[in-house]
């Protein structure tokens, strides 16, 4: 924090136990006394509002070596007063505070969502929203194989264990506009609570929990190394290659087709189920809590909106509900741009794949169960400049929005 | 057989329409002109005994140049049976006429050819997605050369698009065509790998462009 400039310097010496007074005149007479004590030099009263008709009131400030017998006065001439002001520098203090404060936030609301940053700045602006916003918390949920800390955004307004609804972006680290739009997300809905009638009715009734960057290890090695890479960066036993593909490393038709069991392959399912300890930490937090409604994830890049199954071609039991809701959030998407996002089951519309995170939350209960990808369509793919992040990132807020309104209303 | 209606949102139509869109930018691509897919209106998948599958597109593009403009397409794209070997029969109609580039062939072909030094470069775009507008024509061309890649490379399996230039580098000739030696980096969408290909390509504004040497990962082809 700076230091205070000089006049807020001056302001904290002066202030101290000073008083404001309200003072209620009754006829001209009370006037005629208060415009005595005005007269009065050596008690260096401040008159906020002066003393002119009778039914006006009046406030003054009262120095602290003066205030008893101000109110002596008052008392004995059968003047009515309240006080608006206990201690005047209490107030200032106060007012001092909330200013640095809007300050901070003035100058760390300089992050820029418009662009691509790394960890650490990501990191940083997690921070800056926890300690911004009461009802925001960072948590962290574990830590990935390279020991960073996964981190989560918990959006909470009260309650114990309210239903809740999770959201997570970056699990294959080269989407960069995934970890960026997740940010760009954080932002909006914690700026918006209070504001905003969805976000406040939806946080009233359920939490959020944001996990930015799920695949922090992979993200970094795009800064450092491989704008490409994909997969987590656990080593290999037996093998020279690192890195399983973290989607297709869940507990939900695992090993199966869509999934390659050779670690060089981009689509390497790993040795085992949550063999990964980015996806275990997720697994054991949701199991954990107990309450989760919805889980959606982001990914880049295609443009579409997709529902379970991935590891099998058949509908879910929810296919009717998952559509429909899927089309009115691509709808939603569409309204702003006029980006169109295709709707349907991750086997039908891209592939078949398994081990995928939410074949996994839809077999474990979690009804409402989305995979987004987000833009585009493959003219500039993972390389999306980043004139378009916050674009992709208000579109596709509009579509997790309307998904998140009819889960508090099917839960809540 | 009779020619069966599929979802245009599915993969199969999805994956036909990026064989006919490669085949389109090899044969109409070139610096001023980048053809890019906006929407399958329709598609038909038909079997045909001891030949293979052949897909009937209709498809929406545009000029990434011109977006304005619609640039509406027909495409018949045959991926023949075990097609391990032989690349798909791809026929693509352009519907009315494509936004000339004459001025801009032009331009970029003198521009080339009065460089002392060969043209280099590297990243486009850059990890940003950023693409300095005097390469801009190197990486439409990109996509030319790319599309030829993805044409004969393409099986039903298989979705490709190209993910980054990752070098080039201008080969000066004693003849009058252009020549710029492309490693590219390309995305393949079934198995995710993101594999490097050294493509040659040749580019003279009246003849157009045509790929000269092309190796990629494993076997060269």
């Amino acid at each position: 924090t700076s230091s205070p400039g000089p006049l807020l310097v001056l302001k904290t010496l002066i202030y101290c136990r000073h008083q404001v007074l309200r003072i209620k005149t009754k006829n001209e007479e009370d006037v005629k006394q208060l415009q005595l004590l005005e007269s009065l030099e050596h008690l260096e009263l401040d008159f906020w509002i002066n003393p002119s008709a009778a039914a006006l009131p009046v406030d003054v400030r009262i120095p602290a070596a003066s205030v008893q017998s101000v109110k002596a006065f008052l008392e004995s001439q059968g003047i009515e007063y309240s006080i608006l002001i206990e201690d005047l520098q209490d107030v200032l203090d106060k007012e001092k505070q909330d200013m640095t404060e809007s300050a901070q936030r003035q100058r760390s609301s300089t992050f820029d969502f418009g662009a691509y940053h790394t960890l650490d700045d990501i990191n940083t602006e997690l921070d800056h929203l926890a300690s911004e916003y009461s009802f925001v918390e960072k948590i962290q949920i574990g830590e990935s194989y390279e020991k960073r800390p996964l981190y989560v955004l918990k959006f909470s307004t009260g309650g114990s264990s309210r239903p809740a609804i999770w959201l997570d972006a970056g699990i294959h680290s080269r989407e960069w506009v995934t970890q960026a739009s997740a940010l760009w997300i954080a932002n909006k809905i914690a700026s918006d609570y209070g504001t905003d009638a969805s976000i406040t009715s939806l946080l009233d009734k359920m939490d959020l929990f944001l996990l930015p960057v799920a695949n922090p290890d992979g993200f970094v090695y795009t800064h450092t190394s491989n704008r490409m890479w994909r997969k987590t960066r656990s080593k290999i036993p037996g093998s020279v290659c690192v890195g399983v593909d973290p989607n297709r490393n869940w507990d939900a038709g695992f090993g199966g087709p869509g999934a390659s069991n050779r670690p060089c392959s981009d689509s390497y399912h790993g040795p085992s189920a949550n063999s990964e300890v980015e996806v275990r930490s997720v697994v054991d937090f949701i199991k954990n809590h107990g309450n989760f409604k919805a889980f959606l994830t982001l990914h880049s890049y295609s443009q579409l909106l997709m529902y379970p199954y991935g590891y099998k071609c058949t509908r879910p039991d929810d296919y009717a509900e998952l559509e429909s809701l899927g089309r009115a959030a691509a709808s939603s998407i569409r309204s702003l741009y006029g980006t169109t996002f295709q709707v349907g089951s991750i086997c039908k519309t891209i592939y078949q794949a398994s081990g995928g995170s939410i074949d996994w939350s839809y077999d474990n209960g979690i009804k409402y169960s989305f995979a987004f990808e987000l833009r585009d369509t493959g003219r500039y793919g993972f390389l999306l400049p980043a004139n378009q992040i916050i674009p992709a990132a208000k579109e596709t807020w509009l579509g997790l929005k309307k998904i998140m309104e009819h889960v508090r209303d099917k839960s809540c | 057989s009779l020619a069966m209606e599929l979802p245009p949102s599915h993969f199969p139509a999805a994956r036909a329409a990026a064989v006919a869109v490669g085949y389109l930018r090899y044969l109409r691509g070139g610096p001023g002109r980048g053809l890019e897919l906006r929407e399958v209106r329709r598609a038909r998948r038909q079997d045909i005994d001891d030949v293979g599958h052949k897909y009937y597109l209709e498809l929406e593009l545009e000029d990434v140049l011109d977006k304005d403009r619609t640039v509406n397409c027909t495409a018949e794209v045959l991926y023949h049976l075990g097609s391990k070997s032989s690349a798909p029969d791809v026929q693509v109609t352009v519907q009315g006429e494509l936004r000339s580039t004459e001025e801009a062939d032009k331009e970029f072909y003198n521009r080339i050819r009065s460089l002392e030094k060969e043209l280099v470069a590297e990243n486009i775009p850059d990890s940003h997605g950023n693409v300095p507008p005097e390469l801009e024509p190197i990486h439409l061309l990109a996509w030319v050369a790319s599309g030829y890649v993805i044409w004969q490379n393409s099986t039903e399996n298989t979705k490709f698009h190209l993910a980054q230039v990752k070098h080039v580098k201008q080969v000066k000739r004693s003849d009058e065509d252009l020549q710029f030696d492309y490693v590219l980096l390309l995305h393949e969408m079934v198995s995710q790998e993101v594999l490097p290909w050294e493509v040659a390509v040749l580019w003279h504004p009246r003849r157009g462009a045509r790929v000269s040497r092309c190796h990629g990962p494993g076997a060269g082809n």
